[in-house]
């Protein structure tokens, strides 16, 4: 009965751990869910203006200024909104770890960047 | 004969005797209704009201136009809900001008987010004015998305590379320049190698006394770099234009007028029929600035202009809507 107990008392443990770390990185043994992070555009401004995350997160941008703007990769490829309105919004997940600097094609004095690790 | 020091500081440049003081006073009423006008190599000063004392009989070779700018069609946001009235208003002064002009420059930002239909209904508007020819370039809300392609197909007919092109009224040598296009991150408007040559060729034949006119969306001096309120290589434009004895510079972006005098250039933002914008650094962004309902129509308007040969500048007057 002792040993029962005891098994049972090490799966509670393995099982608990893998709900409490759902977040974790390489190493661990449950599979954490795609993390989300997000950028505001407001006032001609990106905030955060560098945000740091984890490869495979997705970053979405809402525009809460009163007038539109774009999120263009700086090599302008890499990842290019149309024209957001206030409250629209754009996503883009970043596979890849690397620094992504960005700026807005309609008002190129506002930049950022989104750093991937 | 006083070299010029600072920007702000007018130089004789052509030993016309102009008074500094005098038109440094001048140009603080600038953008209030005020018109500054070279009359025999003396500046002088008209309240709007009086200048029907300078239209009189016409002078031969004379030549009216008005600029419009940022009209910003789209846009619908508490800072104005509604912009066609207010475009349509400037056309209404338009049409009220003591002087018909013979034609309209709008310096840009002619849609929002530059859709087909927010073009049409700009176009639309415009056939109400009595000036029935209209010649633009674009701003930067006129190219999102598209390269500027949409624009060029609408009103690019007649121009070189991205859309640049020049033509000739009555003597007066006229260039619509483009700097919206190629916009780099963290940079201000760019003119571009390519347009740069093309503008050398365009007035190397021109004898110095041809008055010249440069228009361009963002503007061709740094009114306020942090904004993005200026050309990266603009100095470049303006030296191939410094032997000229008469260049004036017509911009818009800023929504709101400006005007500098630098020897013999003359700097002249126009205000927005859309909306306003903070002066710079008045605020924390150069968004639209909301006023009181009543206000709005004082901080939007039309630039009407006037040269008269044998003067040695172009007469700007800058008239509010309301």
């Amino acid at each position: 009965m002792i040993r029962n107990r005891r098994n049972v008392c090490v799966l509670l443990l393995v099982a608990t751990s893998a709900v409490l770390l759902p977040g974790s990185r390489a190493g661990s043994e449950a599979r954490p869910p795609a993390a989300q992070a997000e950028v505001k555009i407001d006032n001609f401004s990106f905030s955060p203006a560098e945000l740091t995350v984890a490869a495979g997160t997705t970053v979405k941008w809402t525009n809460r200024d009163d007038i539109p703007h774009t999120v263009v990769s700086d090599d302008k490829s890499t990842f290019k909104s149309k024209a957001l309105d206030t409250d629209d919004t754009f996503s883009f997940t970043f596979a890849k770890p690397g620094t992504y600097g960005y700026f807005c094609s309609i008002h190129p004095k506002m930049t950022a960047k989104v750093v991937v690790q | 004969m006083n070299r010029k020091t600072k920007d702000e500081l007018m130089v004789d440049h052509n030993h016309d005797g102009i008074d500094r003081r005098g038109f440094l006073k001048c140009m603080a009423w600038a953008g209030t209704g005020t018109l500054c006008v070279m009359q025999g190599g003396i500046l002088k000063s008209f309240a709007l009201s009086d200048a029907s004392s300078l239209t009189g009989a016409p002078p031969a070779g004379e030549l009216c136009f008005a600029q419009i700018s940022d009209s910003h069609m789209g846009f619908n946001k508490p800072a104005n809900t509604d912009v066609v009235s207010t475009l349509k208003a400037a056309v209404d002064k338009i049409n009220a001008l003591p002087k018909r002009p013979e034609f309209l420059l709008h310096t840009g930002d002619i849609s929002h987010l530059s859709k087909p239909e927010e073009f049409d209904t700009v176009d639309q508007i415009l056939k109400s004015a009595v000036a029935k020819d209209v010649f633009f370039v674009p701003g930067e809300h006129d190219v999102i998305g598209d390269d500027g392609k949409q624009f060029l197909d609408r009103y690019g007919k007649a121009s070189q590379g991205q859309g640049w092109y020049s033509f000739d009224k009555k003597g007066v040598h006229f260039v619509g320049l483009i700097n919206v296009m190629n916009l780099k991150a963290g940079g201000l408007g760019t003119l571009g190698a390519e347009q740069l040559a093309w503008l050398e060729k365009d007035v190397e034949r021109l004898a110095a006394s041809t008055p010249i006119v440069l228009f361009a969306h963002i503007p061709l001096w740094s009114v306020y770099p942090e904004w993005g309120w200026g050309t990266e290589d603009s100095a470049q434009a303006l030296a191939l234009v410094k032997r000229f004895g008469s260049v004036t510079v017509l911009n818009g972006h800023i929504h709101q007028t400006m005007q500098k005098v630098e020897g013999s250039v003359t700097f002249h933002t126009a205000a927005s029929t859309a909306f306003p914008q903070p002066e710079p650094g008045k605020a924390d962004s150069p968004g639209p600035m909301k006023v009181p309902a009543e206000q709005l129509r004082q901080l939007l308007g039309i630039t009407d202009v006037n040269f008269v040969r044998g003067q040695h500048a172009l007469a700007i007057v800058d008239s509010k809507l309301g």
